[in-house]
């Protein structure tokens, strides 16, 4: 049986990438989202993510480990991540799944998000410039 | 009057109907944000199982009644290999080995009842319950 795969776009923002899920993503589809996730920062050399999840009312164990690989990942790149706008039944759920996310910094929404990426890119630049 | 929906599994996209299905059927029965979102979890993880470990099964999702209590039973059933010992996937920490996690004991949190029976080649019944507080 041929699926269509659902394709989140992914925007640019200056230095940074956002991407809202908006839709139920079925596995192959979230899949296909890390894995465009990774090839745009790769491409854009950007400084940060934002993943918002707003509008999505159920996050999984699969989607939820997904998010954490994608954070993971993009860090060994050197891209900084943020997940905003989690709702609270998510992370109820999340936290009785056992997925608490470490090392995912969070934010209530993706204005704040984009706060805290500027804050920590800037931080970044500020080690870079004492290293040399 | 709410009819009991059953869902045959067999793709990931499955799984997705069916934790619609299964939230939808939780905010008919009067079931909060929060309580439909664990229901929908939970028939996530219990679904997901059925695609990875059995290939196809089913999910039967009805409204449900004890001691004059109303709540939602979901019903999850394949015959696929079966699960050796039990006691080892319900462990926690167990699905949280990389990639193909069972999910059990994070379905069994999210709900009120959880009961399992599995037999080597025969297949695995999963009964979960919520009840409305």
């Amino acid at each position: 049986m041929a699926t269509e795969l659902i394709r989140i776009p992914i925007l640019q923002i200056e230095d940074f990438l956002v991407a809202s899920i908006q839709v139920a993503l079925h596995d192959r589809s979230a899949v296909q989202f890390r894995d465009d996730l990774l090839q745009r920062i790769f491409d854009t050399k950007a400084k940060g993510l934002i993943i918002d999840l707003t509008a999505v009312d159920i996050v999984d164990s699969f989607i939820g480990r997904l998010i954490g690989d994608v954070a993971e990942m993009a860090a060994l790149m050197g891209t900084r991540v943020v997940v905003s706008g989690l709702q609270p039944a998510v992370a109820i759920t999340l936290t009785e799944l056992g997925l608490e996310l470490p090392g995912i910094i969070t934010a209530l929404n993706l204005e704040k998000g984009i706060a805290i990426l500027r804050r920590q890119v800037s931080q970044d630049s500020d080690t870079e410039e004492e290293a040399q | 009057m709410i009819q009991e929906r059953t869902l045959l599994i067999r793709s990931d996209l499955d799984i997705v109907s069916a934790r619609v299905e299964g939230r939808d059927m939780a905010k008919a029965l009067g079931f909060g944000t929060i309580d439909q979102a664990r229901i929908a979890t939970a028939i996530s993880e219990l679904a997901r199982n059925v695609v990875l470990y059995a290939g196809e099964g089913t999910v039967s999702i009805r409204p449900a009644e004890k001691g004059g209590r109303k709540g939602i039973e979901v019903v999850c059933e394949d015959k696929g290999p079966g699960i050796e010992d039990v006691s080892v996937v319900m462990q926690d920490g167990y699905s949280t080995s990389r990639g193909l996690g069972m999910g059990l004991p994070g379905a069994k949190r999210l709900m009120d009842d959880f009961e399992i029976d599995s037999q080597v080649g025969v297949g695995t019944k999963i009964i979960v319950r919520k009840w409305l507080r």
